[in-house]
């Protein structure tokens, strides 16, 4: 699968050290899915700054035994308050049944992972650790396997009709050295339409695994601001089958964190299915450390597919911004639109973007762009804001909004995008000289 | 209203003067127009009482009702009642043309220390300017500028005048790219807004525009100065004889 890795007895030394420090939950239906990514995990080891695909993001911080401490962010105002939704928390990964809503919609089976695995039977068995265990390409994704090996909880979603408003998993911190795992399901069978919120940040050190696995026609809005946690050190992984005209929408806003890395691997596997995925991420150096990293793969293996990757990045005051973007065109994969653009704000001189987009093509009849850019503001149209009387600063949240504008379209429920919206003016607003 | 004494421009990058000793008063309820060949430091002059960057001043003075202009910030510059209709306006993507209305003409209430304008004033007050210049819900809605014709964009301007309400203001080149319909939609919506109040300063290659905005005050620049001060019989004769004749006269 992959080159010989280098400088392998350390990789070995502290792939042993990670895995010995795991307390992975035992039995239950899980527990052959478990057992195969601790061999995955063995087998490929951590990663080093070495990788190919860690150049650019440390990954110390995950490779730690134990995590760092990091204070929890005090949610003053929590986002999507207003919106009709059905509500599940977790406190440090541990869910929270008081805070939550009756875990009841119509149309969706909710279980939870820790108590579902009591039993060695399940509808996600078929399908947990499996989409992980497929989706170490084109790179391995060795803290996705340990995700499989260690999550203590997480979200088994079945979806059979269209259900009647969002399903909100809402993360919040408590404990300063929370290591939380968490691994989400999620099927939809064919025809289904769901659109679920994951907002904040799980832990003082967050592993987040969602396999999503999308049958004929479904259709799946994923929505995850991931909270404004200074100190997050966070990774997840977006795994998703996507399967005849199937759509899969997902959308991420990262304002802050010392250390946020988000991969998604997208298989597109049928004729005429659609993903979609972009964010946009706040990082300002002077709050404290700022790095974010999109690493994304999208595998277009069917006819007639469209995939669009648009990322946004603000940063100032020494934010780093990382984009690893990949659209690979199987052979036969005819008629496939493919589209990618990552592109940087950097509202000084101190603040770093780095873009890798790869594009790899085994069809001839296809259409796939990608473009990268990085920019300042546009001094033209400060002035012109300004000289209608706008100041300075407003001038320039405007311009903000106007740069992140294409990644907010990609949400289509308009009160849902209005509520990021105002997430992203509140930070704005909050920077002002 | 506006005084602009013995004003001195350079650019800041390169080392090549502009204005070289500009002088020029526009009385309130006035209509100026300043006419004059490329390069002569018309849209320079218009920039610089804007308050754009990349010039600087090495001398002189320009104060609007007595405030001095060029230690004002653009945004104070247009709270104090200045306005530019662009030569070229900006196109800004991803922000709603009423979203930047309401946001402009609430920042200059605020810097006045009036009270901002509700949601439903705001509208009808778009609404009905918008309705004489002929702009549609449909640009109102679209994003600054964007997709807007060459026509619209400068209709967009005058619209944004309408809605400020400044008390001066300069018109930089308003008819380039304008065919006739056009500049008399914006002709007509520079007249309703003359007032005793407001003075306006018209800066224009072509008698035409004239013909639609009748100057009281026509002035010819060259070289970075007013050379030349007229009625409109001014620009009258520059349609005909062109300016190597006046320039002829004057050097």
């Amino acid at each position: 699968m992959a080159a010989p890795k280098r400088n392998m007895a350390a990789r070995v030394e502290a792939t042993e050290a990670r895995i010995a420090a795991l307390d992975a939950p035992k039995g239950g239906f899980t527990a052959p899915a478990r057992a195969a990514a601790l061999a995955r995990l063995a087998e490929m080891g951590l990663p080093t700054r070495r990788d190919e695909y860690w150049r650019w993001t440390d990954p110390s911080a995950f490779n730690a035994p134990r995590p760092q401490g990091g204070a929890a962010f005090r949610v003053d105002r929590p986002i999507f308050e207003g919106r009709d939704k059905v509500r599940l928390v977790f406190v440090d990964g541990v869910f929270d049944a008081e805070a939550s809503d009756d875990p009841a919609l119509a149309g969706v089976e909710i279980a939870r992972l820790a108590e579902a695995d009591r039993a060695d039977i399940h509808w996600a068995k078929a399908l947990y650790g499996a989409l992980e265990g497929e989706g170490h390409t084109p790179v391995e994704r060795p803290f996705a396997a340990l995700n499989t090996a260690a999550a203590t909880d997480g979200v088994l979603l079945r979806v059979t009709g269209k259900a009647e408003k969002p399903l909100h998993i809402s993360y919040r911190q408590s404990s300063e050295t929370a290591d939380v795992v968490l691994h989400h399901v999620i099927r939809l069978e064919p025809g289904a339409d769901l659109t679920v919120l994951e907002t904040g940040t799980p832990g003082a050190r967050s592993n987040v695994v969602t396999e999503v696995d999308l049958a004929e026609g479904a259709r799946l809005h994923h929505l995850r601001p991931q909270g404004r946690a200074l100190e997050r050190q966070m990774i997840t992984h977006l795994f998703a089958r996507i399967a005849e005209g199937a759509m899969l929408k997902s959308f991420t806003l990262t304002a802050n964190g010392r250390m946020t890395r988000n991969e998604a691997v997208l298989r597109i596997a049928g004729d005429g299915a659609v993903a979609h995925i972009a964010g946009v991420a706040l990082g300002d150096g002077a709050d404290g450390p700022y790095h974010h990293d999109d690493t994304i793969f999208i595998d277009h293996g069917a006819v007639g597919c469209e995939s669009r990757q648009v990322f946004k990045k603000v940063l100032k005051n020494g934010g780093q911004g990382i984009f690893q973007g990949k659209i690979l065109v199987r052979p036969g994969a005819q008629k496939t639109d493919g589209y990618q653009i990552s592109q940087s704000l950097l509202l000084d001189e101190d603040s770093q973007f780095l873009a890798k987009p790869e594009l790899e093509i085994y069809a001839d009849d296809v259409q796939c762009s990608h473009g990268s850019t990085t920019g300042a503001i546009d001094e033209t149209a400060l002035f012109y804001l300004r000289s209608r009387g706008v100041p300075k600063e407003d001038a320039t949240a405007l311009l903000v909004l106007s740069f992140v504008a294409d990644a907010i379209a990609e949400i289509e429920d308009e009160g849902l995008a209005e509520d990021i919206v105002a997430r992203i003016e509140g930070w704005l607003a909050r920077r002002k000289h | 209203m506006l005084e602009i004494k013995n004003l001195q421009v350079r650019l800041q990058d390169e080392d090549k003067q502009i204005l070289k000793g500009l002088d020029l008063t526009v009385e309130a309820g006035k209509v100026h127009a300043i006419m004059g060949p490329n390069g002569s430091g018309k849209s320079t002059m218009s920039y610089v009482l804007a308050g754009r960057d990349g010039y600087e001043v090495t001398g002189g003075s320009a104060t609007l009702d007595g405030r001095d202009l060029l230690e004002m910030e653009p945004e104070e510059r247009a709270a104090a009642g200045l306005f530019l209709a662009f030569q070229y306006p900006v196109e800004i993507p991803g922000v709603g043309n009423m979203t930047f209305l309401r946001t402009a003409l609430n920042a200059q209430r605020k810097a006045r220390g009036e009270e901002e304008i509700s949601a439903g004033d705001f509208l009808k007050l778009v609404r009905e300017k918008a309705k004489t210049l002929k702009i549609d819900a449909d640009m109102l809605k679209r994003p600054v500028n964007m997709g807007f014709s060459g026509g619209e964009k400068k209709r967009n301007e005058i619209l944004q005048m309408a809605v400020l309400e400044p008390t001066m203001c300069i018109l930089d080149e308003t008819d380039s790219g304008l065919d006739v319909d056009a500049m008399k939609l914006v002709a007509d919506g520079v007249n309703a807004l003359r007032d005793a109040g407001r003075a306006f300063l018209v800066i224009t290659h072509y008698q035409r525009l004239l013909d639609h905005i009748q100057p009281d005050v026509v002035h010819i620049m060259a070289a970075g100065r007013i050379v030349k001060t007229g009625g409109p019989e001014l620009a009258l004769e520059v349609e005909k004889e062109g300016y190597s004749d006046i320039l002829g006269e004057t050097a």
